[in-house]
Formats: structure tokens, sequence, C-alpha cells
């Protein structure tokens, strides 16, 4: 139920992640999922990828700082208070979300999270019946 | 190993009177061959007559880095052209060059000094040299070349740059030593893991750097890297090239050739020398030299000397690191700023590549000062508040050392220059006047 995620260090200049879309594109890795994490003079794109192996040793060879890190993706109902729902199952648990993005089409929604408590975030959410994506489900949308 | 024990582990005493003996036939020659030092001396009121010992040098003028652009090409041979038999000349960033011209017999002192530091590091007949610094008029090269082949080892004369050629001649030919800047000894290291051949097929052992001053933890990372034992050899174009100094097994400091170069150090703003093991700007008379010889001539380097005999059993002064250039000094925010010292940060770090770059400018009349280093591949990670601790720290490590906050800014990995001759580390845009 874990996703492979792959976090790449860019600095703040311009072109950056065309390099990085061209590079993907012409590797023939489709993206799911991103979102940039970004301060005053760096950033952290987070991807969600088609083939996380082949993509890390491209942008390797490349020169980028990539690494690879699990998240969970939560599928739930494209409807007000939903997302509440869920997260208030994970609040009660006590477990802390490091980092979240979303996105949703037609009628679900699509939630990527990085909790500080994988495991448990995973035992938590199946025990309440909430759905999990797995990596393949993800790319079959 | 000791190449020239008689005069390496001689008496102080005699050490002495021979640059006694050797700095009054110089500056006899000077006097008699070389116009402009004759001048000098006579502005000065000193004439050869007054110079009866070593200790009489204080009262000799200084030579600057100056002199040499204002007497160029030839003005300071005290030999005629007829007996120059090579000229070398520095990079000169600025304006003209400065050129150095040698007779044969120099070329044979060249060769003297640059044997006794080969042989200190271990190297001798049986060892193949791949010589990595430039070949020209650069004295690198030929320097470290002529050094090789007085010790009866085998060059390669590879000169520097053609990266992938470097790394494959010197798994083929079983180079054991290598002999380059420091600063490209870490740019082969690289090329050398991108290479995909196994370290155990290297018989690299030793490296010769210099030309360029670095750090201790500078050292380190070179020998990690790059699996050797790393020495220092020092040398200015000025006086001879590499060969000046350079480092025993026990790498307490530089020993210095003094029986050829005569050090002082003096305080850089009063010429006056400074108590014997304080810092202050390193000061050389060359003792032997024909085809230029020069007195007193003002390095810019800052380093003290230590004059107790060496656990190697050596008698001679030993220099301690270059702690800075007088040239280099950046003054910022009226801070006196050595990149020498924003260096010793970086390289203490484990999480950093030994690389960096100071960018330093005038904004609404306010010095501005960047440091940009690179995080080393294995410590990026997904969250953006470690890396910000990173920087926080690395931060707090500068103001204690240098007492300035720079802007620290991470890049990305192998996005600063790695250099094949002098690394250019530092850029001020800084307008004055």
């Amino acid at each position: 139920m874990l996703i492979t995620q792959l976090s790449i260090f860019l600095e703040n200049k311009k072109g950056r992640f065309t390099e990085v879309a061209k590079i993907l594109g012409g590797a023939g890795i489709n993206m799911t999922a991103f979102t940039v994490a970004e301060n005053s003079d760096f950033g952290i794109l987070r991807l969600i990828v088609s083939d996380p192996e082949k993509a890390k040793d491209v942008l390797r060879e490349y020169r980028y700082a990539v690494s690879a890190t699990d998240v969970v993706c939560v599928q739930s109902p494209n409807k007000p208070g939903a997302l509440a729902a869920i997260m208030s199952i994970l609040t009660d648990e006590d477990i802390f979300i490091e980092y979240m993005y979303a996105f949703s089409t037609n009628g679900r929604a699509l939630i990527i999270i990085r909790p500080d408590d994988l495991a448990k975030t995973v035992k938590v959410l199946s025990d309440n019946k909430v759905e999990l994506l797995a990596a393949d489900e993800l790319f079959c949308l | 190993m000791i190449w020239n024990e008689t005069i390496e582990c001689m008496e102080r005493e005699s050490m002495r009177k021979l640059q006694s003996i050797r700095l009054k036939k110089t500056v006899e020659r000077v006097y008699r061959n070389c116009e402009p030092y004759r001048k000098r001396m006579q502005e000065h009121g000193v004439s050869p007559v007054d110079i009866q010992s070593i200790d009489d040098i204080v009262k000799l003028p200084f030579t600057s880095k100056k002199d040499l652009r204002d007497y160029y090409p030839f003005g300071l041979l005290s030999s005629p052209m007829s007996e120059i038999v090579r000229l070398h000349a520095s990079s000169g960033t600025t304006g003209k060059p400065i050129v150095v011209g040698y007779t044969r017999n120099d070329l044979d002192i060249w060769n003297e000094v640059g044997a006794r530091c080969f042989t200190a590091f271990g190297l001798g007949q049986q060892d193949v040299v791949q010589v990595s610094y430039g070949y020209g008029l650069f004295t690198g090269g030929l320097g470290a070349h002529g050094a090789v082949e007085t010790i009866g080892g085998t060059v390669i004369p590879m000169s520097s740059g053609n990266t992938e050629k470097q790394i494959m001649l010197m798994h083929d030919f079983g180079a054991v030593g290598l002999a380059c800047t420091p600063s490209y000894a870490l740019y082969l290291a690289d090329a050398m893991r991108d290479s995909n051949i196994p370290r155990e097929e290297f018989k690299l052992k030793v490296g010769a750097f210099g030309a360029e001053p670095w750090t201790e933890e500078m050292r380190k990372e070179i020998e990690a890297k790059l699996g050797i034992k790393a020495y220092d050899i020092y040398g200015l174009t000025e006086i001879i090239g590499p060969g000046v100094g350079y480092e025993c097994e026990y790498q307490h400091g530089t020993h210095l050739c003094e029986d050829h170069f005569y050090p002082e150090i003096v305080n850089p703003e009063t010429g006056e020398p400074v108590v014997p093991g304080e810092m202050g700007e390193l000061v050389f008379s060359t003792l032997t030299k024909d085809g230029m010889p020069l007195l007193r001539f003002r390095t810019r380097d800052l380093t003290y000397l230590n004059y107790e005999t060496c656990a190697c059993g050596r008698t001679s002064v030993r220099m301690g690191r270059i702690l800075g250039r007088c040239d280099d000094m950046l003054i910022i925010r009226g801070v006196n700023v050595f990149p020498s010292q924003v260096e010793s940060v970086i390289c203490e770090m484990p999480e950093l590549e030994p690389h960096y770059f100071i960018a330093v400018d005038r904004v609404n009349n306010l010095d501005t000062f960047e440091v940009q280093v690179e995080v080393k591949e294995d410590f990026y990670t997904d969250e953006v508040n470690k890396l910000l601790d990173l920087r926080k720290r690395i931060l707090h490590r500068m103001q204690s050392v240098i007492g300035l906050s720079p802007d620290i800014k991470l890049v990305e990995p192998r996005s600063i220059e790695r250099s094949q001759g002098k690394a250019k580390r530092v850029n001020d845009k800084r307008k004055f006047k």
C-alpha cells in the first residue's frame, strides 16, 4: 500500500522544472502527481511517477539529487466532509502529517500523505475502511 | 626517505653560515648585474659591504610583485640572455604576467629541490608519477616533471585536462604518484568514480599537491576520495616554482629548502620582522639563483615559521599552512575575511562537498556576502526543515569563524565549477572608486 515518491532538490532558478519535465518525458516516464515545497532559494519537487526506479536513475545521470520516500495514497469521495473524516481518524490516533497534497478527478479525490508513522497510518486507515491505492492502481486512473 | 641528508639535516649554525656566504654572493651579483636592484639599494643607503651575515638581510629593501611587473619582461635579470635557457610566467590574471628567466644552473637547483620533495613523499626510482599540472608557462608541470626525472622515477607528462584519458593512463600505466592542484585532484576523484574502474585496479598511493592554498580538511577529503596519502608541495613562480618546500611523512608543516630560498616573516603593514613563530607575511630571498635572483620578495602569503627539529630528522625550518593571502583578503562590512576561513568551515562539515563559491556585491551601499555550497548527495533529504537546519548550522559556524553572517545558499550537486587549474572561488562585484 506504500507508494514511492521521488524528491528532487532544485535551486530556485528559471527553467529547472522545465528541464526535469523534459528529462522524464524523454525517458517515457509519466507523472501522476507532484508538488513543490519551496523557500527563498531552493525547492523540493515531490513526484509520483510511473517508474520511480528508472526516473531516479535517469535524473541522477543528469546530476540531480534525488531521494525516494514512501507515502500513502488515500482515495475518498469527492464531496464535502470526506477529507475531514479521514483527517479526524489520523488525528485521533495521534498521527502527525509531515506534508500532503491532493487532486480530484470526477467523483473521487486522491490524497497523498506523508505521515510520521507510515505503518501505523496504513493500519489505522485500513481498520477504518479507508481505501488506500497501490502504485499500479494509481496509474490506471 | 631523505634526498640530501647533508643539507636537509644540517646543524642550524652551519646552515646560517652557508646562508650568510650565499646571501653575500647573491647581493654582490644583483648589485653588479641588475640596475634596478643597484639603484634601489643605493636609494636605501645599503651596499654589498653592509651584508656580512644572514642577519644583515633586514638592511635590504623589499621586492614586490609590482616590481616584477614594472620591469617586465627582463628588467630584473642578473644574467645575460645568452645564459637564460628557459622562461616561465605566472598566470597573470591582472595585466602583464610575471616572467622568470632560468639559467642552466637555476634549473639544476630546481631539480635538486624538487627531488627533495618527491623523495620526502616516499617516491623513488621504481615509481611512475603522473604529472597533471599544466605544462607550459606555468611552473607546475615542468617543475614536477624535472623533479620526478631527477629522482629517477618515470614521468607521465599528462598536463591538465582530458580527464578521461587521465584516468585511463593512470590505470593502464600504473601511476603510483599524482602531481596536480588539490582542486584538480578532487575533480579527478569524481572522474575516477565515474569511470567505474574498481579502485583496487589503480596503483595510486601518493599525491603531491600544490599551486593553490588548501586546508587540512581538504586533504582528508582528497585522501578519502582518492584513497591515497596527500602531501603539500609548495612553490612560487617568482622564486622557482614547485620545490620551495614540502611536507615530510609527519606532515607537521612544510620544510623549506632554506639553503636556496631564505624565508622571513614580516608584519604585512610595517615590513618589520615579527617575533619568531608569529604569523605574518612570508618573504623569500633566493640565495643561489643566477638568472633572476630576488631579494626579500614579499609573497603576500600569510603564515608562520617553526625552527624546531622535526621528528623526521630534518633540521630545516618548517612553514605552517598558508593561512591566506594578503591580496585575497576581502573586507566585507569592515571585517577582514579570508576565503580559507570559509573553506575550513565547509570542509569540516561532513554534509558538504569541499567546493564553494563566494559572491560579494554592494547593494544600496551595503555589502552582500553569499556563500554557495553543495550538499553531498547522500545528505539531500525530502524534508525542507532538515535542509534549512543544515543551512542554519553552516551559518552559525561561519559566524563564529569569520564574525560575519553570509547568506548560505545550497546549490544543486556539481553545480559549482570544478577547476582544472587554480580554482576561482570568489567573485567580488563591488566597484570601488
